[in-house]
């Protein structure tokens, strides 16, 4: 026998146990074989493995385990030499790679394990910023929410709108089951439900407003969690579940001082509105602090809104007011000017009406006068002369005073002399004195100028006015007439400080005073004096037969004339004072021969006034036109007569310096004479001047004249001074207003 | 002169009754005072056509207001307007009265009052008309007798 050199176990293969071992290296090796494969495989498919050194270490390790068991399996039966040398290196190899592999995992595990914990803390903070980021969304969805019920809001002005917007955004928003308004009542007394979600129409509940749970809310501005069980919150029906929290927030209602808002409670001081709010009832939701937050502003919100629509309505409602206002005034000043234009017809056709029947009666009395009468006769027909006498001048009066107070009277303005207006009022007073035995004396300043230009008519009447109640309210003692031209110191009177007359070149202020010793006045009658129909007791007697209306006129003419009148007494039974001033012309041609109403006139003038003047006269009267032509040929003038108007067309011409048409004869048109002179002279100084004859000079007729064209009116009969001043008037200025 | 003077007398205080009596008024003492030595016979003049006028229109009148069957008060009251001018323009005083009392019958279409208007328009019409023939006799005869008319305030 060789000596081989194999190597023979020690024991004997075919033991049971020895199978066990070689079947359980044959496994192992599998595994240590298969556990870096693995290894392998996973760490190739994970993208991070920072420790492949290990990796590699460790898989040497493994192999080489591997190998050693593997090896191993030969060694069970008899094997040679060289398998127990492969087998002895691979066991120092592997002893040697299990020792480094062991060395190194001390440093790596504890690596391994800290990376374990932060991933842990990774995870952590990252399902922390998962729901930070989901709060965060919420938020930034309620406050969209927010500004599209703010929007929803603004957006209409009605007041029930709004807060039905309000409701149901919010209740859309925060996923409510109901939600209520509470608004105070007028008194304040109370809180009434005015507005919820689901109901349709809230009945009125009341809720006293002084409960502490309310004025726990009023007293903060923050939304109060408040329980369901409190009055407010009771507005659902109870359910079988647990009711949702409630929490209710004030919403202020913005104080309107310059308001008074009609159907809105009355707001004096803060007011506050009560908005609740209610969480579905079998949730287990609870009240966010951003969906209070959401509430709060909400509220705010719905208060701005609120008073917005309240200015609105307010502003509407004025606007309504103004126009209803409106229509009435116009209507009103429509009324009036019907009564008022009713009023000026009535008064024409008064005028007109009144006038006539006067006149017959008048006339017809006077008549009667002349007949034979017995003494009875005789006296009732002088009362019936006397009182319609009276009549007429009431009538008159009347007339005058509503024609001033019309604005319709005008003054006649016209050269006169002054001192023959006084001295004719006083020879008209005179015999009335003289019966009473009341002595007159007048006083003219020596600086009043003897000519003015003014309305002598109406001056006359005032003046005999004022001085005829002198001497009516007189029984004994004496009347005294000044009248001066009223300097700058004396017209600034303390007792009329709203009277500033101003005199210039050609105007100057007549003061006239008229001083009696007769009953006076009493000093609380003195305003009343000059208002219609006052008669003040003391000075109402039968027997003066005024109608009151006298100083009432005399007051208007007074203040037509520019001027002030006023009366003073000292009291009753010291006599009184009568002032006037009035603003009178100053006539420029003082040393004028020519004027009018010059005293005691000589009846042959001398030499023709209007040499060869060439007149045209038309009238169908026969009479009156022989009248008129000798009136122009004694004159001087060379006068053409015409009886119609189509001679007066024929024969007009450039020649004929002047033409007076009768313009009140019925039947013929003295209007379109002068409109077809108008037409046939183009150039106004070829023209002649025309002037009309009329007996009424009522302003329809005046105006009518002035339409055509006309130079001037002269009421029929003429005089000869009065178509003499005419003639000179209308030569030197080719216009003459009027001459009465 | 005596008599002259007695006429002139005459004169005066007849023109001073007719005055007085409202028969004549200012009208015609203006007219007396146009008549100088151009126009000697102005106021007779005058006083002649006013008659003659006079005299239609009171005709035209009389015959409008006897229709039995509508009266054209329009005519009538256009003839009263005319006799109105007429006499006032002459200073017939009396006889515008009427007229003006006329015209309101006229206006008022009463046929019984114009009538009567009528009646006294030419009442008194037929007294002036006697009157003025008076006083310009009276003229005349101081003319004659180698007068001047006096003149008359």
């Amino acid at each position: 026998m060789d000596s081989c050199n194999c190597i023979e176990p020690q024991w004997p293969p075919d033991d049971l146990l020895m199978k066990y071992q070689y079947i359980s290296d044959f496994f192992i090796a599998l595994a240590y074989f298969s556990i870096p494969l693995e290894l392998i495989y996973f760490v190739k498919k994970s993208a991070v493995f920072p420790y492949r050194w290990v990796l590699v270490q460790f898989g040497a390790f493994i192999v080489l385990c591997g190998a050693t068991h593997l090896i191993n399996l030969w060694t069970f039966t008899m094997h040679t030499r060289t398998v127990a040398m492969v087998m002895t290196t691979a066991k120092v190899f592997t002893a040697v790679v299990s020792c480094a592999t062991a060395l190194m995992l001390v440093h790596i595990i504890p690596d391994l394990l800290s990376v374990k914990t932060r991933e842990l803390f990774l995870k952590n903070k990252a399902a922390e910023l998962d729901r930070e980021m989901g709060l965060i969304r919420t938020q930034e969805e309620t406050g969209r929410h927010v500004r599209m019920l703010t929007h929803e809001i603004r957006s209409t002005l009605d007041r029930h709108t709004i807060l039905k917007t309000t409701l149901v955004e919010l209740g859309r928003t925060l996923a409510l089951e109901e939600c209520a308004l509470w608004m105070p009542t007028r008194t304040g007394l109370e809180l009434q439900l005015s507005y919820t979600l689901r109901q349709q129409n809230p009945v009125g509940y009341t809720v006293p407003i002084h409960l502490p749970v309310i004025n726990q809310v009023f007293s903060s501005s923050h939304a109060v969690k408040i329980s369901p069980n409190c009055p407010v919150a009771r507005i659902r029906p109870a359910g079988k579940y647990m009711p949702g929290e409630v929490v209710a927030v004030r919403v202020p209602l913005l104080h309107l001082s310059n308001f008074q808002i009609n159907d809105w409670p009355e707001l004096s001081t803060k007011r506050y509105a009560l908005m609740v709010l209610m969480l579905p009832s079998d949730s287990a939701r609870q009240w966010h602090v951003h969906e209070l937050e959401l509430v709060e502003v909400v509220a705010d919100q719905v208060a701005v809104a609120l008073s917005h629509a309240a200015i609105l309505e307010e502003s509407m409602r004025a606007r309504d007011l103004l126009m209803e206002q409106n229509v009435a005034l116009d209507l009103a000043r429509r009324e009036a000017e019907t009564a008022i234009r009713a009023r000026n017809d009535f008064l024409a056709v008064m005028n007109h009406e009144m006038r006539t029947p006067m006149h017959a009666i008048i006339a017809l009395s006077s008549l009667l006068q002349e007949t034979e009468l017995t003494p009875e006769q005789r006296l009732m027909v002088e009362t019936i002369l006397k009182s319609s006498n009276l009549l007429s001048t009431l009538i008159n009066d009347v007339l005058d005073l509503s024609r001033l107070e019309d604005g319709s009277l005008q003054l006649d303005l016209g050269t006169f002399n002054l001192f023959a207006v006084f001295r004719e009022v006083l020879n008209l007073i005179k015999p009335i004195a003289s019966v009473k035995k009341l002595h007159v004396s007048l006083n003219l300043a020596p600086d009043l100028p003897e000519y003015a230009i003014g309305d002598e008519k109406h001056l006359m009447q005032t003046i005999l006015n004022v001085v005829g109640n002198a001497v009516k309210f007189s029984k004994e003692g004496s009347i005294s007439i000044t009248a001066i031209v009223a300097k700058s110191e004396l017209l600034r009177d303390s007792r009329t400080p709203e009277f500033f007359p101003v005199p210039s070149d050609n105007h100057f202020y007549l003061r006239v005073q008229v001083k009696d010793s007769g009953v006076g006045i009493s000093p609380q009658d003195i305003p009343k004096l000059f208002t219609k129909f006052a008669q003040t007791q003391s000075m109402a007697t039968r027997n003066s037969g005024g109608s009151g209306l006298g100083l009432a006129i005399c007051k208007r003419f007074v203040n037509l004339m520019e001027g002030h009148i006023w009366i003073e007494s000292d009291g009753l039974g010291k006599g009184c004072t009568a002032i006037f001033m009035v603003k009178l012309g100053i006539p420029e041609r003082l040393n004028e021969p020519k004027l009018p109403f010059m005293p005691k006139v000589p009846t042959n003038h001398g030499p023709t006034a209007f040499p060869g003047l060439k007149v045209l006269v038309m009238d169908e009267n026969g009479v009156s036109r022989m009248v008129t032509k000798g009136l122009l040929v004694h004159l001087g003038c060379d006068v053409t007569m015409v009886s119609s108007s189509e001679e007066c067309l024929h024969v007009v011409s450039h020649e004929h310096k002047v033409v007076f048409m009768d313009v009140c004869v019925p039947g013929m048109d003295g209007y379109e004479v002068a409109i077809r002179i108008n037409e046939k002279f183009t150039k106004r100084h070829e023209r002649p001047i025309i002037v009309a004859l009329t007996g009424n000079t009522d302003k329809v007729t005046k105006e009518n004249c002035m339409r055509v064209g006309m130079d001037g009116v002269i009421l029929k009969p003429v005089s000869l001074d009065k178509m003499r001043s005419v003639l000179t008037d209308l030569l030197e200025h080719r216009v003459l207003l009027e001459a009465i | 002169m005596d008599v002259v003077n007695q006429l002139q007398r005459q004169f005066i205080d007849y023109s001073a009754s007719l005055h007085r009596e409202g028969f004549l008024d200012d009208q015609f003492t203006q007219l007396q005072k146009r008549q100088d030595d151009n126009s000697p016979d102005f106021v007779v003049e005058v006083a002649s056509l006013f008659f003659e006028d006079c005299e239609k229109l009171i005709n035209n009148m009389a015959r409008a207001l006897e229709q039995q069957q509508g009266v054209d008060f329009k005519q009538v009251d256009a003839s009263v307007h005319q006799l109105k001018g007429s006499s006032s323009s002459i200073g017939a005083m009396r006889v515008k009265d009427v007229c003006i009392a006329f015209r309101s019958f006229c206006e008022a279409q009463n046929r019984e009052g114009c009538l009567r208007c009528l009646q006294q328009v030419t009442h008194e019409y037929s007294l002036l008309k006697n009157k003025l023939q008076t006083l310009f006799r009276l003229q005349q005869q101081i003319l004659a007798a180698g007068g001047s008319i006096p003149v008359v305030e």
